[in-house]
């Protein structure tokens, strides 16, 4: 197979993975939410238990008008989505699905390529709110860039945790090296990955940049149409990118109880949703943290367990 | 106080409980609604009951029953004079007014009108609301059968006098 067959192929496997699962996820979302209160959620949409309620918001969003303000920075205001959208896009093409090469492109440092692309998120947050030229945009980016910034540092910290443990910084070689008494060791690390990666992807109970009941809807108040559901498309896919991190970095990515050669992609994907699951609990359990009492859990309690967690890791690695 | 993270713990178990349970929503115009007995939907009128006593418009609230009527005379063989007989020309009641209290029901004498269960006479035009006698008729075939007594219930008023009235004779 010539190398250019095999490139466009990896690509348009990840586009389609980048394409369908966040559906899933928010078909996820949609079902066991309305679940978790009572209610049945969409029933129409496709006929069947309306699965197909995404695929027609998506159609709905296409016919909206798509306004931009007049007062917006046009360019900057257009912009945002993509850039919103873009590094999710990116984070999975070096995600590993299965052992050796089932992945989108194989990296040696593709974590530290992760984290730094899903950093750019807080740039389309910062463009958006500016850009809107709309006070409630501004207070909700001002409230994104405070936490953004502020949860970086404690993901960043615990994602070196494991990297150490591991000693690599491929995604494919923490997996690789991973074992399954890490779940113990790197628990603390675990936790501290993925609350400051829910709060990074903004999604309640960290959901004050966006806070509908306060700032109208943070960032997003002047967005319509396309754009406005490619914002929302960003979420869910922050959702399965976030939760496969945690999949590939703290729980074993591909390794499973048994047949990891060839059901390696299952465990992961298993494992994905799993932990996307895990995120919609959240989201339908706990209410909203303050702007103080999210800023109090990043900088007193998850920097410092982090902090404790690398001392716990390099004593461990030191050790044995 | 108890263990910290408690309430979190409670929070996920009580969400992820009401998820394994049934969910609630009634799917109603795919699925008729299993209504409560003695369900008040509609009004249903039994034209040969009524004597125009006129009770029924009269206790009204918000005034929504329309009587007209006239008298008839109604000869009986034997008798020394001919009868009068009230004869109704008109009973509409507006949907539109009606609040459905009941009292019409409770009041009318003469078990003329009854509570029927059916609710789906929703109109484009609010005057469409005004039932006619007509309409009122046509509802009568909705109305259930009366509740059995409840057994560890109050003895029926009825009963109670006719077991005094058989102890006292």
């Amino acid at each position: 197979m010539p190398d250019w067959l095999e490139t466009l192929i990896r690509v348009l496997a990840v586009v389609a993975a980048f394409l369908t699962l966040p559906l899933l996820v928010g078909q996820a979302e949609h079902k066991v939410m309305a679940h978790m209160q009572g209610r049945l959620g969409p029933m129409y949409a496709g006929a069947f238990h309306g699965w197909a309620q995404l695929v027609a918001d998506g159609v709905k969003f296409v016919q909206k008008e798509d306004i931009t303000p007049r007062d917006a920075d046009r360019p900057v205001f257009r912009l945002a989505p993509v850039i919103a959208l873009l590094p999710y896009l990116l984070a999975l093409l070096v995600i590993p699905l299965g052992p050796g090469d089932l992945v989108g492109q194989p990296l040696d440092v593709g974590l530290f390529f992760v984290l730094a692309v899903v950093g750019i998120g807080v740039v389309a947050v910062l463009m958006s709110a500016w850009a809107s030229a709309n006070k409630y945009s501004l207070l909700g980016g001002l409230r994104g860039a405070a936490q953004l910034l502020g949860y970086e540092l404690p993901l960043v910290l615990a994602a070196a945790s494991v990297a150490m443990a591991a000693g690599t910084l491929s995604l494919t070689g923490i997996v690789e090296a991973w074992r399954p008494w890490w779940l113990l060791w790197q628990a603390p690390a675990a936790v501290v990955f993925f609350v400051a990666g829910l709060a990074e992807i903004r999604r309640p109970p960290f959901d004050m940049p966006i806070a509908d009941s306060e700032l109208v809807f943070g960032y997003l108040t002047e967005y319509t149409g396309l754009r406005f559901a490619f914002f929302l498309l960003a979420e869910y896919v922050g959702i399965v990118v976030i939760a496969a991190l945690t999949t590939v970095l703290f729980l074993g990515g591909w390794k499973g109880p048994f047949g990891d050669a060839h059901l390696g992609w299952l465990w992961t994907l298993l494992k994905v949703f799993a932990v996307s699951f895990v995120v919609i609990w959240l989201r339908v359990a706990y209410p909203r943290l303050r702007e103080d009492q999210l800023q109090r859990l990043c900088w007193l309690v998850l920097v410092p367990l982090a902090l404790a967690q690398l001392v716990l890791t390099a004593a461990v690695r030191v050790a044995f | 106080m108890g263990v910290p993270g408690e309430g979190l713990a409670k929070g996920l178990a009580v969400t992820l409980k009401t998820m394994t349970r049934r969910s609630h929503t009634q799917q109603y115009p795919d699925v008729q609604p299993e209504l409560p007995p003695r369900s008040r939907g509609v009004i249903a009128l039994l034209e040969e009951n009524c004597t125009v006593c006129m009770l029924c418009a009269r206790e009204c609230p918000d005034w929504c029953i329309y009587i007209d009527s006239h008298k008839e005379e109604v000869v009986v063989p034997g008798a020394a004079r001919a009868r009068q007989r009230n004869v109704l020309d008109r009973f509409d009641i507006d949907f539109s007014l009606c609040m459905y209290c009941g009292i019409c029901v409770e009041v009318c004498p003469f078990d003329a009108l009854y509570w029927s269960p059916e609710f789906e006479y929703a109109e484009h035009d609010i005057r469409d609301l005004l039932h006619g006698r007509q309409r009122l008729g046509e509802w009568m075939a909705t109305v259930p059968p009366p509740p059995a007594h409840d057994p560890r219930g109050e003895p029926a008023k009825e009963e109670t006098a006719a077991r005094k009235r058989a102890g006292s004779a």
